[in-house]
């Protein structure tokens, strides 16, 4: 096709572009926009400064006890340093600590390909499917023990951040899944899959999580045999996973739903079986549409396994929350609980951050 | 558009319609549906909208189930058995109106799917075949863009080439160019012309009456569900034998 000849471009205004232009646009455009920018600005005012005097200017970085945070007004830093190490890595053993590290270290150093842009697809697919499955085995061969001369490290000592990173990867990797297969077995032409998809669904969609966890750790018990001692840890981690992947599975149903029937005829008419159309053609696309679904629920699962305290585990919540309350260190609750909060916020952001940039890179149709 | 040479047509019946019915509900939406189609020819099938000509070819590769009469297809009746079912799929090729591509892969990724994951051939295998049949359509060079960064008529074109690399012995075409821009149709309808040329068996739902009379062989004409005349183009154009073929052919000659 012959492309006709654009008549000469001008440049936008000048008071419309840039630094200038945007200012006048979006804060000083009418009297009404005027008044609030200086509204926020005079909040802003308020808010700010006593914050940074607080958490930085009179702030105590330095020493070893309460007493050097006597002098200065602000937070004490020194708390969260003395503590650091048990916010980490809870009660497990100082010398085995070095174990958490290497599958830490490993588990970078597996995922680091999956994030470059260089490597090609399907080694990133085949990684990514050799750590989901080794990877798990590999963590917890280091973090329990008991095999190749590693000293038993017992799950009731595992706690602080390793405890709730643990927690949120399992329940994470454990729940898409399951998720993807409620999803699809709700949506199934067989009545007793389809029946039996949606009422694990309801059940564990109408009940408060905490519930969940309160029933697998005190009556669980009471309907087994007696001596038979499930491991708390893994009463939770099953507790959330479920929980999860009911939420994940309604994610899902939504992305499949809104696939055009047309994509399944395509493939019914190239001769695609059900679970070649949907590995191929049906999830690809139904999971693209809803990562920030699927991500929304990530992150709700990384924030709800702060509440495993109330069974009795130490997660990062739960050993701030202890540390506050150790008599050598009373009075500094509010600096425990801002460590713990940014910490939280900066795996939550960063899932956010990930998915935004995940779902530019799967776009496929023209830019708008 | 270039007449096409008049093969001779072979016996070989590619398929067969029996005494078929099918009803949406208490809706009776195919009645009586007739129709053998031998290997090579050509049948454009026509008539006002809902008047089931698009559920009657649908049947065909069962992607519509109709609840009385039998359908052979190359010698396989269609049953209930999903396994049979795909393996019947896998020789008619179909072409849809909304050209229903798959967004979120490459023009080539379209075309290798089926023959890499239903025909199991090796990759390098199917990119050859498919770039042979990307050729045929005139578009090799958009092989690594998206769909939807194509025009409708060249995602039309693809379409027809993801069909054609199954390698199939039959074509099915569900009104291709009714979602066509007008200056879209023609790259579409001469793409079907040499298709037609090579001897596909093809069935063509289709309002197109330029092609119907250059390719056809016989026209089928529906109306409520039923097969009112089935002719030769000539014949059908010239002296359609029933007031409702009249009245359509009337109607749409005018616009």
């Amino acid at each position: 096709m012959a492309e006709a000849h654009p008549s000469r471009s001008e440049p936008p205004p000048a008071s419309t572009i840039g630094a200038f232009g945007w200012l006048r646009r979006n804060l000083f455009s009418s009297p009404f926009n005027i008044a609030l920018t200086v509204l926020a600005l005079y909040l802003l005012y308020l808010a700010v400064p006593p914050l940074l005097r607080w958490a930085l200017l009179d702030a105590t970085w330095s020493g070893d006890s309460r007493e050097a945070c006597r002098a200065n007004g602000g937070a004490c830093w020194v708390f969260i340093r003395v503590n650091f190490e048990q916010f980490i890595y809870g009660f497990y053993p100082e010398a085995q600590r070095w174990r958490v590290n290497t599958a830490l270290l490993l588990l970078i150093l597996g995922a680091a390909p999956l994030f470059a842009r260089a490597v090609p697809v399907k080694f990133k697919a085949r990684l990514g499917l050799g750590l989901l499955v080794i990877y798990p085995l590999i963590a917890f061969v280091l973090f329990k023990g008991g095999l190749f001369g590693l000293r038993v490290v017992d799950t009731s000592r595992w706690g602080g951040l390793l405890l709730t990173l643990v927690i949120a990867g399992v329940g994470m990797t454990a729940a898409l899944p399951l998720g993807v297969l409620l999803a699809l077995g709700r949506r199934s032409r067989m009545p007793a899959i389809q029946t039996l998809c949606v009422t694990f669904i309801e059940l564990w969609r109408g009940v408060p999580l905490i519930t969940v966890l309160f029933m697998s750790s005190v009556m669980l018990p009471l309907f087994l045999p007696a001596g038979m001692n499930f491991d708390k840890l893994l009463r939770a981690l099953i507790g959330v996973t479920l929980f999860q992947s009911a939420y994940m599975a309604e994610v899902v149903r939504g992305g499949l739903q809104a696939i055009p029937k047309g994509q399944f005829e395509a493939a019914a008419a190239l001769g695609l079986g059900y679970w070649k159309t949907m590995a191929l053609i049906v999830l690809p696309q139904a999971l693209k549409l809803v990562i920030p679904g699927i991500v929304n629920t990530f992150i709700a699962l990384f924030k709800d396994t702060s509440l495993v305290l109330i069974i009795g585990l130490f997660d990062l919540m739960n050993i701030v929350h202890n540390a506050t309350t150790n008599p050598a260190w009373l009075g500094f609750s509010t600096e425990g609980y801002v460590f713990a909060a940014t910490v939280y916020w900066l795996f939550c952001f960063g899932m956010s951050r990930y998915s935004q940039n995940l779902e530019k890179r799967l776009h496929t149709g023209h830019k708008r | 558009m270039n007449e096409p040479s008049p093969a001779p047509l072979s016996e070989q019946e590619m398929i067969r319609m029996e005494k078929v019915h099918k009803w949406y509900g208490a809706f009776h939406v195919l009645k009586d549906i007739n129709l053998i189609v031998r290997k090579g020819e050509r049948i454009v099938v026509c008539g006002p909208s809902g008047s089931g000509k698009s559920t009657a070819i649908r049947c065909i590769n069962r992607l519509e189930e109709y609840q009385r009469g039998r359908i052979v297809v190359d010698g396989h009746e269609l049953g209930n058995d999903v396994k049979q079912i795909e393996q019947i799929r896998r020789e008619v090729g179909m072409v849809f109106q909304h050209f229903n591509l798959f967004p979120h892969l490459t023009v080539l990724e379209n075309c290798v799917l089926a023959p890499i994951w239903v025909r199991k051939l090796p990759r390098r295998q199917a990119e050859d075949i498919a770039m042979q049949y990307l050729e045929r359509v005139k578009i090799p060079e958009q092989a690594g863009k998206y769909p939807g960064q194509l025009s409708g008529g060249q995602q039309q074109r693809v379409a027809i080439a993801r069909s054609l690399c199954m390698n199939p012995k039959i074509m099915l075409f569900d009104e291709p160019t009714s979602a066509l821009d007008p200056e879209m149709i023609k790259e579409v309808l001469e793409t079907m012309v040499t298709l037609a040329e090579d001897g596909m068996t093809m069935i063509c739902v289709t309002h197109e009456m330029g092609f119907a009379k250059t390719v056809a062989h016989r026209v089928i004409f529906m109306d409520g569900g039923e097969i009112i005349e089935e002719n030769t183009p000539e014949e059908f154009f010239t002296h359609p034998r029933s007031d409702r073929t009249q009245l359509f052919l009337s109607q749409i000659l005018h616009n």
